[in-house]
């Protein structure tokens, strides 16, 4: 059933009304995704691209009955809609906003641990591409029709990079279970081992790629539950092996301060993990299908 | 965005911080101007620049006269100072900051980062000051001690009272370090840090505790809310192409290589570096055009790229999704009719638009090589180059 969404997840967009919001909302419906409506202070009883517009989240879902939303909502406010989901009682949250300060974020990871551990909301980003199951729903900005619907579960940092790998594999044949953009900033909502797991336990999925960048701690993570957890295979690549250290390479997150945050540290410690390392981007779909096809699953 | 040693001094001082009162100079009579109104018999005279290490590179000067003020103040002033931080093009100096000469105790070190695996606000601690706190974290782990502040409640006084006698401050002097952890915090907290150092923290004859050196950098993405900060920005400091980049809603970064490169998002335009590495090349600089790259963004990427005289050829890679790859063909071929670059052009188009994108390059008459594959692409610009040699 893919992971975290499907065709009847019922959606929310919340800063519905502005420009990018009504872009992607329209692209998000075209492509079968359940959007139910959406959230815009002060526009509250009005509609929006056919669907009603509310001024909270918890209005709404009560009025709908939403478990998923995504934000389109300016850095200056987007904290404070992420902990609205959290409060309105949303499942799985999307933030598409770039640029959040961080020590926002701070505080909204604290303040989403309030929530008990097994119905916590499981937040994607911010500053990412967001999900899709293809030919099921869309929770994202991605361009739907790169993915080809198939048994491969994708989790990248990068939206761009996790493009290209799609596109290379629906260019050889191979689908798509899920893919995840978890976003490219400091601190995010869930991470590489988050959806490691959730892909472990989804039985349409059969092999993992995972493409990380320079930066952080979470490739790290990641490694070590691969080797303790992860029966399916996992495929890595990890971004930015010619970058320098200390200088940030366009995402906030996507740089080396200290040790074991360069490309090929964490090359390393993926490959000691049983991870297959993908060459070069050009062969994220040979590696995928030369890994899925020796393990004959 | 980084500050300046002197700002970082005067905002951790507004915090309540006890810091050396100091003067700022632009030129050596103003130095030794300065020195006289701080008065006693012994300053140091500080190059002001966006990095560390300065001591060792010889940017910090201790003066006992007015004389050798003058005359370090004018070795300094106008130079560029390389230190291990800089890389050899070195950073310009043109502001001193002159502070009197304490006697000095002993030194400790302090700082404050966002701990990203940990999700919140780390201080650092160790009874070694004034060293590179680096090169402690490598030969003597243990010397360095961490408290994890909670995001909720904010650094709490016990937590800085028991790092404060962890690094062996003692009584008063205790007392006095645990306040400048805790207004530290506050700085770094109200004001939107991502990093504060104090190294060293010093203990003075006088039983002061001084924050003799400071260094402080802030998110970019909460300058909105700190306006104040954004005006300490020192453009001297930055590398002009990538200002130029970031005013124009790109985002760059210089490198060693021959191989420009222009692609759209940031993780494909590291992915990028790393094939053209991966080819034999070498890539000239890192670029993100961002998603929804119009024709004149791509114009102003060409721009930026042939300003750097060390590109002899250029990689386009576009991965349109919800961007058009026609769209970017425009840019790309409005950009080559305009700045006629005399070096080879390969472009590579995939994802929307791409049959047609591919086509407007084709019939456009112009040497532009093209391609659908990544690969592709960066053999094509790498054979560009070492066929020329």
């Amino acid at each position: 059933m893919a992971i975290l969404i499907n065709q009847d997840t019922p959606i929310l967009i919340q800063g519905f009304t502005g420009k990018i919001a009504t872009f992607h909302g329209s692209e998000m419906i075209d492509y079968g995704s359940n959007v139910v409506g959406g959230v815009t202070p002060g526009k509250g009883g009005t509609r929006h691209l056919d669907r009603p517009v509310f001024n909270s989240v918890h209005d709404a879902v009560a009025e709908t009955g939403a478990e998923a939303s995504i934000i389109f909502v300016p850095p200056a406010f987007a904290a404070d809609s992420i902990m609205e989901a959290v409060d309105g009682g949303i499942r799985i949250c999307v933030a598409i906003t770039d640029g959040i300060p961080a020590q926002d974020m701070l505080r909204v990871k604290r303040y989403m641990r309030r929530v008990k551990r097994e119905r916590r909301m499981l937040l994607l980003g911010p500053n990412c591409a967001g999900l899709i199951s293809p030919g099921k729903s869309m929770l994202g900005i991605m361009p739907g029709h790169i993915y080809r619907t198939g048994d491969i579960g994708i989790v990248s940092r990068s939206g761009t990079l996790g493009y290209e790998a799609a596109y290379q594999l629906k260019q050889t044949g191979v689908g798509i279970s899920t893919s995840v953009g978890i976003g490219g900033d400091p601190i995010n909502g869930s991470s590489f081992r988050d959806h490691l797991e959730l892909f472990e336990q989804d039985d349409e999925t059969r092999a993992v790629l995972m493409i990380g960048e320079i930066g952080g701690p979470q490739e790290i993570e990641a490694a070590k539950f691969c080797r303790e957890n992860m029966t399916k295979p996992v495929i890595g690549y990890v971004a930015g092996l010619t970058a320098p250290k200390g200088r940030r390479m366009g995402h906030a997150g996507a740089i080396v301060n200290t040790a074991g945050e360069s490309a090929r540290e964490k090359v390393e410690l993926l490959k000691e993990n049983n991870v297959t390392i993908v060459p070069s981007p050009a062969q994220f779909a040979e590696t995928v299908l030369a890994v899925a096809d020796s393990k004959a699953l | 965005m980084e500050i300046h040693e002197y700002q970082a001094k005067q905002l951790l001082g507004d915090f309540g911080v006890k810091v050396p009162p100091g003067g700022l100079a632009y030129s050596p009579e103003q130095a030794v101007y300065r020195a006289s109104e701080l008065g006693g018999g012994k300053w140091v005279v500080k190059a002001q620049v966006y990095s560390g290490g300065r001591g060792k590179a010889g940017g910090i000067k201790v003066c006992e006269d007015s004389h050798e003020i003058w005359d370090v103040s004018e070795s300094l002033l106008g130079r560029r100072l390389v230190t291990a931080q800089t890389g050899s093009a070195g950073k310009p100096v043109y502001r001193l900051y002159v502070e009197p000469a304490y006697n000095i105790l002993s030194e400790k070190y302090f700082s404050l980062v966002l701990d990203r695996s940990r999700e919140c606000i780390v201080a650092v601690g160790a009874a070694e000051g004034g060293m590179d706190i680096e090169e402690l974290a490598e030969h003597r782990p243990e010397a360095i001690v961490r408290t994890e502040v909670e995001p909720a409640v904010g650094m709490q006084m016990f937590q800085a009272r028991r790092l404060a006698y962890q690094i062996g401050f003692k009584e008063q002097d205790a007392v006095q370090a645990a306040n400048v952890f805790l207004r530290a915090y506050r700085a770094f907290r109200d004001l939107d840090a991502t990093m504060l150092e104090i190294n060293p923290l010093a203990v003075t004859v006088e039983g002061d505790v001084l924050a003799l050196d400071a260094k402080m950098a802030f998110d970019d993405n909460a300058l909105y809310r700190h306006s104040m900060i954004s005006e300490f920005r020192d453009k001297s400091q930055e590398d002009p192409s990538e200002m130029e980049a970031a005013d124009r809603g790109l985002s760059y970064v210089g490198l060693e290589g021959n191989i420009g490169c222009i692609v759209n998002g940031a993780g494909l335009a590291m992915a990028t570096m790393d094939i053209i590495k991966h080819r034999g090349g070498e890539p000239a600089n890192f670029m993100d055009i961002g998603g929804g790259a119009s024709p004149s963004r791509v114009a102003k990427a060409f721009r930026l790229v042939l300003s750097d005289p060390k590109v002899e050829a250029i990689l386009v890679n576009i991965f349109a999704g919800i961007n058009r790859c026609d769209w970017v063909a425009e840019g790309v071929i409005e950009a080559v009719k305009r700045f006629k670059p005399e070096i080879p052009v390969v472009v590579r188009l995939s994802g929307t638009h791409m049959e047609e994108g591919l086509r407007m390059i084709r019939e456009s008459g112009l040497d532009i090589a093209s391609t659908d594959t990544l690969d592709g692409a960066v053999k094509a610009v790498v054979e560009s180059i070492s066929g020329r040699d």
